[in-house]
This record gives structure tokens, C-alpha cells and sequence, in this order.
């Protein structure tokens, strides 16, 4: 089932089929060639070397630098669900996986970031990707908490010196103070090459194409570790009628999407803005009746 | 064994209790916003009101204290930008999926329209010009008092977006209260007094309500600094609401501290609002547990 991104149809003609990643969490072997490739090309900057004591994970979660995480989740569960037998020094079964998936911005087809951005500078591009024009951006920081699984970021780092900030001190700031996210590698798009973090990936845990080719594809592999009993496997933002009209990076997960950091139902924020305007304007003409009923009475 | 969603180890069900939404990464310019912004908007609406009734006192209260407030709220918004020189970018656009840009649209009407109305009657000129100037300012009031509501509840953050029915209604009260206290305060009458007392009593109720409505959720608005707030801004309000009504009309001290009651009671209920959203955001429980429960229910409708 083909799903149109929010905003494709202003390209008219001019509109490419849409294109998004497919992450099969099933192989991802936790390498993190995606998170440096991405850093690489796109020229993120350093934020802190840090141990974080959470297993392989050292990066944390997605933000204004890291726009691909690889998230490792070691658990008490056999990988297949046949699997309950291994045994333990003292002959209990202690079954063991490590799960790992590479996390990424999830392109919403209704992206919430996309909806609230006041400048215009968070657009829709013509494959169907969310990206942020960082010389339009002011920092506002209202895309920061509308994005349902936490993804933007604002940079907290410094400006650059040929960024200077201007001589007043009201609008002098020393931070980049802009929010930045994957642009699903938009320049390399352009150019007919495929993104950075998916050329990286030496499993194919990150597969780049076509939606709708990568959603055929997801279909077969779900039902392949189905067939072979896999324990929890199942697709996560494949399905058009979630909160979000479906993702443009959809992931196979082997557990459920809170155990990895990701939301069970998100929803996109502007689902129920229409309702609230009729709220808020209900409230706004309550005002004005309370306001005039105080003048009842008298001026004293 | 009963698992926690903030268990850590082998057994966890959050990846290691890490926040799943991000917290906002507003300053403390934007509650105060909301508040100066209300105490905007209260007065355009009771500045009109006291126009038709030919209340020239009040008028004049509420023009001086409304400008004022209207002066400083774009200040604070520019000023919380990452990018303060790029504030006129808001400009470029319209978007009614966005609150922040209606709400700019409003702002940039009801603030000019303030100040330059304050402005012609301080000098006493071109009558008909700050005639249009006031009505402007009278229409832009209350969606300038209401529209955050809308703003912040427009978020994935759980303890804004699930109160989504309440949120412009506490800051329309809250406005209510703010405005008619502010004009208590520097000169006190009846509208103002009534609007301030029962703008409190709205905005206690409303508060009340939300909390109980929000369950799990709410009880952010009982901890931490929101809980602080919460407090802070019940004690004010009710404290200063009760002496609006009992000495208000009488004397002129009680107007002025119950004025500052409320005052004060309004401001910490917005930073209250303000924080309840960041503690919520922190603890993935309250993003987890409501989604969790929807999923349940669908499954059970389907």
C-alpha cells in the first residue's frame, strides 16, 4: 500500500517516488559504521566523549549531532522461542540475547516537527523526506518537543567563527542555537547516491530504497523469522493507519518498540490540533463574555 | 516478579529509563511570556470593554498597563530564540498547523496595535488612528490569551498534549485573573476586581479539574519544582481572591495586595504548567504507560 508524505503533491510533476530506510534490526550486528558515516559525511560535530555504563551504548539517543544511535539491549530472553534451554553452571536456563537497532529520524509521512515549524524551515522534500534549512531556522525550538520520538535537538555547541553573532547583546548568543536532524542524506539524493549510514552498514541491517519496495520486502523477512519462530519479531511504523500516517523509516524490531527508547503509539500532535483551535476559541469567546459580565455592577 | 518500565538490566521494559520525547529546550522567557502575555490580553479585552462603557479610568489603566505588557512579551520571545537575529523569519510564513505561528501573526497585531495606541494617546494625537488602533487591540485580546494554551498542548510532551481540553481554558482564566489584578493594583474598581476574583476562582478550579482528569500523568503537578509552583500559585490566588472580595471595594491597601496576589499566583501557575511539561517529558513511564492503554483499547474495539 503506497502512502503519500504530507505536502509531496506541491511538487506537482516534479515529485519523486518517495524513498526511506528499511531497518532490519534481525542482522544489525551493533558496529556503529552507520553513526560514524553519518557523522562523517555530514560534518557533525563532537559532543562529549562519554561512558554512559548502558551497555555498548555510549552515544545515548538521537539529538542535534547524532542523528543515527545504535541502541544495545542485553535480556533474559532466548532469541527464538524454542530456545528455552540453555543451561547455566548450576543447570538453570538462562537464555541470553543482545538485541541492537539503529535508530534514525522516522521521516513521518504527518510529521509533527514539520507541522509546527513557524519559519517555513523544515520542509518537505520532493522524495518525501523532512529536512531542516539551517539558514532559515532561528531556533525557536518548537519542533523539539512536537516530534513523538524525541528526535530534534537544538545545538548546544558553539557558533563558528564565520557564523559571528551580531554586536547586540540581545541578539548576540555564542551557541549554534539552531536544531538540526538527518536529512536522510538529501545532498546525496540529489545526486543519485544512497545515504551515507545505509552505504556504511556492512549487514544490510539499513536498507535505502523505495518505500513501497522496502515495505514488500520487510513483509517477506517478518514472515521468514515468523516461519523460524523468532521471539517478538515485528514491524514497527510499517502500517499507513498509526498515528503518524506511517514512517519513512520503518524498522523491524525483536521486542517491544519501548524496550528499545521508541514510543508504542505515536501519535503526530497536530491529529487533534483542529479539535483544540475549536477549544481555543471557545475559551478565547468565553473571555470576552466573563470579561463584559464583570462590568455588570458598576465601576465601583 | 512485577516489572517495572524504569527497572534497568535484563529485564527492563524502557531502554535503561531513558526519556522517549525530548524535554523543550524553552527558558524561563517563555512562562513569563505566558504571563506577561495574558496580563496582554486581559487588558485589550477589558480596555474595550471599559471604552464602550465610558469607564475612562479603567481605560487608561488597562491601555498603560496592556502596552507595557505588550512591549515585553516580543522581547521575550525573541530573546529565548537560538537565533534572535533571525526573529523575522517568523514573518515569511502563515501556518495554521503551527500555534507558535498563528500566535506570532496575533502578537505582532495586538502588540503594535497596543503600543501605538498608547503612544497616540500619550501625545493626543490622530484620534481616529488610535480609534482603530484600540478596536484592533480589543479583537487580537483574547485569542492572545488563549492561543498558548493551544501552543503548548500542540507537543508530544504527555502532561500539555493530554490536557489538551483544559490548556486554553487555564490561560484564558489565568489572563482573566492577571489582567484584572494588574489594573487593581494601579487603580482599583469594579470590573477589574471582579474579573480579577473570578478569573482566580476559573483558574483554580480549572487547575483542580485538570489535574484529577490528566490521572497518572498529572501527578507531575504534585512533584518537584511544578508541584512548588502548583502550590505557590494556589496559596497566591486563593489568598488573594478572598481578600479582593472581602476588603477589595473598601480599601485600597487590601485591592492593591490582593492585586499582588493574584498577580503572583498567575505567574507561578504558568511556570508550574511550564515545568510539569519537562518532568513529564523526563520519565518515559508517562509517555509509555497512556499509549500502552490506547493500544489496549483498540485492540479490544477491533
Amino acid at each position: 500500500m503506497s502512502t503519500l508524505a504530507d505536502g509531496i503533491e506541491t511538487y506537482g510533476s516534479e515529485a519523486k517516488p518517495r524513498l526511506g530506510f528499511f531497518t532490519d534490526t534481525s542482522v544489525c550486528i551493533g558496529c556503529k559504521a552507520c553513526e560514524v558515516a553519518c557523522k562523517e559525511w555530514n560534518v557533525l560535530p563532537e559532543d562529549g566523549l562519554d561512558w554512559t555504563g548502558q551497555s555498548y551504548d555510549n552515544t545515548g539517543e538521537l539529538g542535534a549531532n547524532s542523528w543515527r544511535h545504535v541502541a544495545f539491549v542485553e535480556q533474559n530472553k532466548p532469541l527464538k522461542v524454542d530456545d528455552g534451554d540453555f543451561a547455566s553452571a548450576d543447570g538453570e536456563p538462562e537464555p541470553l540475547r543482545w538485541l541492537m537497532e539503529s535508530d534514525v529520524c522516522k521521516h513521518c509521512t504527518h510529521a509533527g516537527c514539520l507541522d509546527v515549524c513557524p519559519t517555513g524551515s523544515l520542509f518537505r522534500t520532493e522524495f518525501g523526506t523532512v529536512v531542516i534549512q539551517e539558514d532559515i531556522c532561528n531556533g525557536c525550538g518548537y519542533c523539539v518537543p512536537a516530534c513523538p520520538f524525541g528526535v530534534l535537538d537544538k545545538r548546544h555547541l558553539p557558533r563558528k567563527p564565520e557564523d559571528a553573532p551580531l554586536a547586540l547583546p540581545l541578539l548576540g548568543k555564542q551557541e549554534d542555537g539552531r536544531v538540526w536532524k538527518c536529512t536522510l542524506c538529501y545532498d546525496r539524493l540529489k545526486g543519485g547516491h544512497e545515504p551515507a549510514c545505509a552505504k556504511a552498514c556492512p549487514t544490510d541491517s539499513i536498507q535505502f530504497g523505495e518505500l513501497d519496495e522496502l515495505r514488500e520486502r520487510a513483509d517477506k523477512r517478518l514472515a521468514k523469522l515468523e516461519a523460524e519462530r523468532w521471539n517478538g519479531a515485528q514491524l514497527y511504523g510499517h502500517d499507513a493507519r498509526d498515528g503518524v500516517g506511517g514512517f519513512g523509516a520503518f524498522f523491524l524490531l525483536l521486542d517491544e518498540p519501548q524496550v528499545y527508547g521508541l514510543p508504542p503509539d505515536p501519535v503526530v500532535p497536530t491529529k487533534h490540533l483542529p479539535r483544540l483551535w475549536r477549544t481555543t476559541a471557545l475559551a478565547a469567546a468565553t473571555m470576552l463574555v466573563g470579561l463584559a459580565a464583570a462590568f455588570v455592577g458598576g465601576p465601583e | 516478579m512485577t516489572r517495572s518500565i524504569t527497572d534497568v538490566g535484563t529485564s527492563m521494559q524502557s531502554y535503561y529509563g531513558r526519556p522517549i520525547v525530548k524535554e523543550p529546550v524553552w527558558k524561563g522567557e517563555i512562562p513569563t511570556y505566558f504571563f506577561t502575555g495574558g496580563i496582554a490580553g486581559g487588558s485589550a479585552v477589558l480596555h474595550g470593554l471599559a471604552r464602550v462603557t465610558g469607564n475612562d479610568r479603567l481605560a487608561r489603566t488597562t491601555l498603560v498597563v496592556g502596552a507595557a505588557a505588550e512591549a515585553v512579551s516580543p522581547l521575550l520571545l525573541i530573546s529565548d530564540l537560538g537565533r534572535p537575529e533571525r526573529f523575522l523569519n517568523m514573518l515569511r510564513v502563515f501556518k495554521v498547523t503551527s500555534p507558535m505561528s498563528v500566535g506570532t501573526w496575533i502578537l505582532v497585531a495586538s502588540s503594535s496595535s497596543a503600543t501605538g495606541a498608547a503612544a497616540l494617546e500619550a501625545f493626543g494625537v490622530l484620534r481616529p488612528l488610535k480609534w482603530l488602533a484600540e478596536l484592533t487591540w480589543f479583537t487580537t485580546g483574547a485569542p492572545l490569551a488563549t492561543y498558548t494554551g493551544a501552543l503548548v498542548a500542540n507537543t508530544a510532551i504527555p502532561v500539555w498534549s493530554e490536557a489538551r481540553a483544559e490548556l486554553p481554558w487555564v490561560f484564558g482564566a489565568g489572563a482573566c485573573a492577571s489582567a484584572g489584578a494588574a489594573a487593581t493594583l494601579f487603580a482599583p474598581g469594579g470590573p477589574a476586581r471582579r474579573a480579577a476574583i473570578a478569573g482566580a476562582v476559573a483558574e483554580l478550579g480549572l487547575m483542580q479539574a485538570m489535574e484529577k482528569r490528566l490521572g497518572l500523568v498529572g501527578e507531575v503537578y504534585k512533584q518537584g519544582e511544578s508541584g512548588r509552583f502548583a502550590r505557590i500559585s494556589k496559596a497566591c490566588t486563593a489568598a488573594g481572591a478572598g481578600l479582593l472580595a472581602w476588603r477589595g471595594r473598601e480599601s485600597r491597601a487590601a485591592a492593591a495586595a490582593g492585586g499582588a496576589l493574584v498577580l503572583a499566583g498567575s505567574l507561578a501557575l504558568r511556570w508550574s504548567v511550564f515545568k510539569a511539561g519537562f518532568q513529564s517529558a523526563r520519565d518515559p513511564r508517562y509517555t509509555v504507560e497512556p499509549q500502552k492503554e490506547r493500544l489496549q483499547q483498540k485492540g479490544e474495539s477491533a
